[in-house]
């Protein structure tokens, strides 16, 4: 028993060099790992253990004592405070200006606050989408309509700005006859090809599933489910609101088109959206 | 030679006196009162880890095209945060390692911070005179929290990229001020020129200075007011029964800290976390199925899932969904937790000074709310992993979740109600087994 604590400091001293050794040498994670945790474990196991057989573990007992203290105490400290303040008693204009002073600094001193950024919320209404421009792929590559097949989905973006972080759509072909828009909404589509905004009206994950059988976009993040073939109407989850349909278009070249911005701000809601 | 240098230093500063007086204190022992000390030393290896980690980070959204010894990544255009982070795990000796004891200590801070939070709480020692220790501790909880999303969140990779713009998303959703906080933190729409930077600083200087000055004043704290301790033989109010710091105490403490590192250091060399090459850089249009936020966020993930798609809309404005299970739960969660002293004095009537603790079930009431919170949370942290649990158990991740919205509300109360039961019956099967003599 009491050759615990020289085995675990050996143990310890034998991992440490190894450790040293697999630095030098290049460095392995796991044995790094399993090195560093012996040479630590050596070290806590035996001077636990030297605790345990040689150090004194009898009980003691100490007296709490009181807490607070004493009325005494307390009536000298108020003493103490309040002769000091005394002779200013007379002088309130004075403390009064003062008061003032540090409030109007402290006032002064929230202004670099606003150097932290300007306010999103222009940039939060509009996309970088305009109208007859091209939409292009994450590659940059231009979408010619007939190669998206009914059930097919592709993500685009403005061209030019495949980075734009709030322009990501996705582009689905249905069976037109399926697809149940008001009139307005319809104009927007190509023989069944509709685009909406990619992001999540809920939190702003990228709506990324699409399930072709029954239209469904799945947003993973929280589940939220929406229904392509009627205006990208959430079903299930968290989102309450649609998702922003892109109006799009064919040019002369075949190449699908923007023929505007979203229909409303994309994304997560905030107090002014509307 | 040692004397001398004593010698030396006491003639400056008159430390013997102090010595004297630290090396006789006595410490209540109980394996429970470890879980707080484990965190500190947690907390330890994360500022050590930290460092070396933070010398090699670069908190840039700048593109470069990654060019290091990860293959796979060869000629992809990736922000430096995250080429960093790579250059870290593949190209600096011990890198890995080191990020994943960095990692895993994170992981476990809040797992053991949680573990001493609900001990304090069903023993009764945020009591009288400790209320003020206790609202320091739940402060400690939500800085632990911040800088462990704060951390993971620096990467820059898919997975965690997806997790910021869901916290974008829920700064927004602020009444009023939504936007202006958004702009303080972003500096414009996300992700914004300047996200990873003020992370950054948030993660390494401003949260880390306020949880080494919470935990100095929570030592200070428990150092004036003596530990508390269970009833047992010799055990009062106004006494503390245990071990002098000096010798034992501070060489198993001491220990405590060597096991506690070497349980992290073997963790972070055989066990893989947070494979940030395999998610892959963070593009603002792609996202995976099966994304999960690190353990401690899970209650806040499922509020977001389990929340029905209800909105406010006032007078045209608007109080988005994200809101409620976002800022709401959370704000109200840490306000109860915060104020409970006080409303435990108010409602039992109770404001006397307790250094004893309680056992769990002396206190039916209480342990009964406690344990429907931790039923509450815990539907919540299981929520949160819907899909993954529907993949695993072949069933709708639909029904899934009208399932937990029915048991969030049904499962809590059953639990509180079948604990307050037990706690009583316990309490009378002790008091039977101690004679007629202790009343109930």
């Amino acid at each position: 028993m009491s050759a615990v604590p020289g085995i675990a400091f050996g143990v310890a001293v034998a991992s440490a060099a190894g450790l040293a050794v697999v630095f030098w040498t290049g460095g392995d994670t796991r044995l790094e790992g399993v090195l560093l945790a012996a040479a630590l474990g050596g070290l806590g196991v035996g001077i636990i253990a030297m605790a345990k057989l040689w150090l004194r573990d009898e009980l003691d007992t100490e007296d709490r004592g009181l807490l607070a203290s004493t009325e005494d105490d307390r009536l000298e400290a108020r003493v103490l405070v309040e002769a000091g303040n005394e002779p200013l008693k007379g002088r309130r204009r004075a403390l009064q200006l003062m008061v003032a002073a540090l409030g109007a600094l402290g006032a002064a001193l929230v202004f670099p606050v606003r150097s932290l950024g300007p306010r999103p919320a222009g940039g939060l209404r509009s996309t970088p989408f305009r109208s007859g421009g091209r939409v292009v792929t994450a590659d940059g590559l231009p979408v010619k309509a007939d190669a998206i097949p009914i059930g097919g989905e592709l993500t685009v973006f403005p061209e030019g700005h495949t980075l734009a972080a709030d322009a990501p759509a996705v582009l689905v072909r249905v069976e037109a006859r399926l697809l149940n828009l008001p009139d307005e909404r319809q104009a927007w589509t190509v023989d069944g090809l509709v685009a909406y905004s990619k992001i999540c009206t809920h939190a702003g994950c990228p709506v990324g599933l699409f399930e072709a059988e029954s239209g469904l976009l799945l947003c993973p993040c929280h589940q939220s489910t929406f229904d392509v073939l009627n205006g990208a109407e959430p079903t299930f989850g968290p989102a309450a609101r649609k998702l922003p349909q892109l109006p799009i278009a064919v040019d002369g070249e075949g190449f699908v088109i923007a023929t505007g911005d979203y229909s409303e701000p994309v994304g997560p809601g905030f107090w002014d959206r509307t | 030679m040692t004397s001398r240098l004593v010698g030396w230093v006491d003639d400056r500063l008159g430390t013997a006196r102090f010595t004297r007086r630290v090396l006789n204190k006595v410490f209540p022992d109980h394996w429970s009162f470890m879980l707080g000390e484990v965190a500190v030393y947690c907390f330890i290896v994360l500022v050590v880890t930290g460092t070396f980690l933070s010398f090699f980070y670069e908190a840039s959204p700048q593109t470069t095209v990654y060019s290091g010894s990860y293959d796979p990544l060869t000629g992809v255009e990736v922000s430096r945060a995250y080429a960093s982070a790579l250059n870290l795990s593949f190209d600096v000796r011990a890198g890995l390692f080191i990020r994943q004891m960095h990692h895993w200590a994170a992981v476990v801070f809040v797992a053991v911070l949680s573990l001493h939070a609900a001990r304090v709480f069903f023993t009764g020692a945020f009591r009288r005179p400790r209320e003020l220790n206790w609202v320091i501790g739940a402060s400690l909880l939500l800085l632990a929290l911040v800088n462990g999303f704060t951390g993971y969140s620096l990467l820059d990779d898919q997975l965690s990229g997806t997790g910021l713009r869901i916290g974008y998303s829920v700064v927004l959703s602020v009444p009023v001020v939504g936007t202006w906080l958004v702009s303080l933190l972003l500096g414009g729409e996300f992700p914004g020129p300047d996200l990873l930077s003020r992370l950054f600083v948030l993660h390494i200087m401003i949260v880390p200075a306020l949880i080494t000055g919470a935990v100095m004043a929570h030592f200070v704290i428990l150092i004036r007011q003596k530990h508390t301790q269970f009833p047992g033989p010799g055990r009062t109010e106004t006494n503390v029964v245990g071990l002098r710091l000096w010798p034992t105490y501070a060489a198993k403490a001491v220990g405590l800290f060597f096991l506690t590192a070497a349980v992290l250091a073997a963790l972070a060399g055989l066990v893989q976390i947070n494979p940030i090459w395999l998610f892959g850089p963070y593009r603002v249009a792609d996202v995976s199925a099966a994304a999960q936020p690190d353990w401690y966020m899970g209650w806040l993930e499922g509020a977001q899932r389990l929340m029905p798609p209800f909105e406010i809309h006032l007078f045209g404005y608007e109080i988005p969904n994200p809101f409620f299970p976002g800022v709401l739960l959370p704000a109200v969660t840490f306000l109860l937790l915060f104020a409970w002293p006080w409303i435990e004095a108010r409602v039992s009537g109770d404001n006397t000074e307790h250094h004893l603790l309680d056992l769990p079930s002396d206190q039916p009431i209480r342990t009964a709310l406690g344990v429907g919170a931790i039923a509450f949370y815990g539907i919540l942290f299981l929520a949160g992993s819907t899909d993954v649990i529907a993949v695993w158990a072949h069933i709708s991740v639909n029904v899934l979740v009208r399932i937990l919205q029915v048991a969030v509300i049904v499962v809590p109360v059953a639990a509180a109600l079948v604990t307050k039961r037990a706690c009583r019956r316990r309490r009378q099967l002790r008091a039977a087994a101690m004679g007629p003599k202790v009343p109930t």
